[in-house]
């Protein structure tokens, strides 16, 4: 119960934001919309919409990212937290309190993302159902990176680190703008020992209905999530605990 | 059973004693200010009763809970007011006292009705459906403070509650302390002279980290020979001696 209260504030703070709408769902909106006009114009097989949209729909969650480390950073910082440390609220409330609304909140936007794609040319079929839900494990690592990232740095340096740097890593090392392919050697296999790529292929294999092809991508995407999680309650324990 | 009895309580940085060895018993229902200069301790005495801070030494009874063993109950026992406002600020007023009632373990009938009580009480329910961050600062301090109350504690924290309000806001909050004497034990740390000397049955004066009186206002002015409160508390830090 103490949990529920604690994530129904969380949501409510992240959507009454109006960030969180403009760089939530429109930011990929727009770029959805602008490459496939590029892809109009001058067709490369990486903006066809099948391979682009689950492209785009990964890179949205990297704003998981920001919203959550930005909400810690800030709840940090304020004196609102520490009110809520001499609370009953556990470390585990905190925790669960911070990441379960966020998991709606990525469902919701990647949804929109292919609804949009829906109106760009992606064939209607029962598959994008299972692409959008196949966003969740994949959140869970997003959504624990700004758990972490909250925790360790201030407002600012969540701005720079998950708003500039993270979102360009996970644009770059996706292989949704280029072929990862095309510049090979270090640069493809640092892209696949770290998950955006993994991700980016697991939602083109669940839109594509290729089962078989989500199982390798599955397994790093929530090895790094899971890692990520547990790193994340850890470090927020261990704040929380010595605050 | 005395509503806070400190024995040997202490806390130091390093080679530094924020607070050493305090030796102090606050009676239920008692409204005790802690009086110091910048530095002299209060706010690390506060943060080790309301469970922020962990003791290097000694411990803490409230309600005959230890702050080292048993900080769970302790916090289930306590409410605080911290000294800056802590509110969430994209949350209404409303949301905001309900928030602090389920995060108690209250259910959420429970923590509307309570809500809504605790707003009449203080004058919030006009403006019950306005965001937080909108209120002015002395409204902001009213709401934050009637969150600490939506528990029903038997101990209350007010940290410097008046500070930065204007006459007319602190003359307000006076009052609704006042409503609040004798329903529970209030701890108030203050700056004021004429605030603690308002409102308060006892004081007790810290001074680099250690008590150096305890006592009625009264007393503290016969003990130091002045007629004026903030005399006798300036004559009493300054010298050395007193106990």
């Amino acid at each position: 119960m103490r949990m529920l209260t604690f994530s129904s504030r969380t949501a409510k703070e992240i959507l009454r934001d109006p960030l969180t709408a403009a760089f939530g769902a429109g930011f990929p909106l727009v770029l959805l919309l602008l490459l496939s006009a590029i892809q109009a114009n001058i067709p490369v097989d990486l903006f066809e919409i099948s391979r682009l949209a689950p492209g785009i729909a990964v890179f949205g969650l990297s704003f998981m990212t920001l919203f959550s480390a930005t909400l810690i950073s800030r709840d940090r910082t304020s004196a609102l937290l520490e009110r809520l440390y001499t609370t009953p609220l556990t470390a585990a409330d905190y925790i669960g309190g911070y990441l379960l609304p966020m998991l709606p909140l990525a469902l919701a936007q990647s949804a929109v993302c292919y609804t949009a794609a829906l109106f760009l040319g992606l064939k209607m079929r029962v598959e994008i159902l299972w692409a959008v839900l196949w966003v969740l494990p994949v959140s869970l690592f997003f959504i624990s990176l700004g758990l972490l990232c909250g925790t360790l740095f201030s407002d600012k340096q969540v701005g720079g680190i998950c708003g500039a740097l993270l979102t360009n890593v996970a644009a770059w090392l996706s292989g949704t703008w280029f072929d990862l392919e095309l510049v090979g050697g270090g640069f493809k296999r640092v892209a696949y020992a770290l998950p955006f790529v993994h991700a980016v292929e697991l939602e083109r294999a669940a839109l594509a209905g290729r089962a078989a092809d989500i199982l390798p991508h599955l397994a790093w995407v929530l090895g790094y999530g899971v890692l990520t999680a547990v790193a994340a309650a850890a470090v927020f324990t261990h704040k929380m605990r010595r605050s | 059973m005395e509503a806070i009895v400190t024995r040997g309580l202490s806390k130091r940085y390093r080679d530094a004693a924020a607070v050493e060895g305090l030796d102090l018993t606050v009676h239920r229902g008692e409204l005790f200010a802690l009086l110091g200069v910048n530095g002299a301790g209060k706010t690390t005495t506060i943060r080790m009763l309301s469970c922020l801070t962990r003791p290097t030494a000694g411990d803490a009874l409230l309600g005959g809970k230890s702050v080292v063993s048993d900080s769970q109950a302790v916090k289930s026992i306590i409410a605080v007011s911290p000294q800056e406002t802590a509110i969430a600020p994209n949350l209404t007023v409303r949301e905001n006292l309900e928030l602090m009632g389920g995060i108690h373990g209250l259910s959420r009938a429970q923590a509307r009705e309570k809500a809504a009580a605790l707003a009449e009480r203080f004058g919030l329910d006009q403006i019950a459906g306005k965001r937080a961050k909108r209120l002015s600062g002395g409204w902001q301090r009213r709401l934050s403070i009637a969150m600490a109350l939506i528990s029903e504690p038997e101990i209350l924290f007010l940290d410097e509650p008046t500070l930065g309000l204007d006459v007319l806001a602190r003359s307000d909050l006076w009052e609704m302390i006042r409503a609040l004497r004798g329903k529970m034990t209030l701890i108030l740390t203050t700056h004021y002279m004429e605030e603690a000397e308002a409102l308060s049955d006892r004081i007790g004066i810290l001074k680099n980290g250690r008590l150096i009186f305890v006592g009625t206002a009264a007393q503290i002015k016969q003990k130091a020979g002045a007629e004026r409160f903030e005399d006798a508390f300036v004559k009493l830090v300054k010298g050395e001696t007193l106990q």
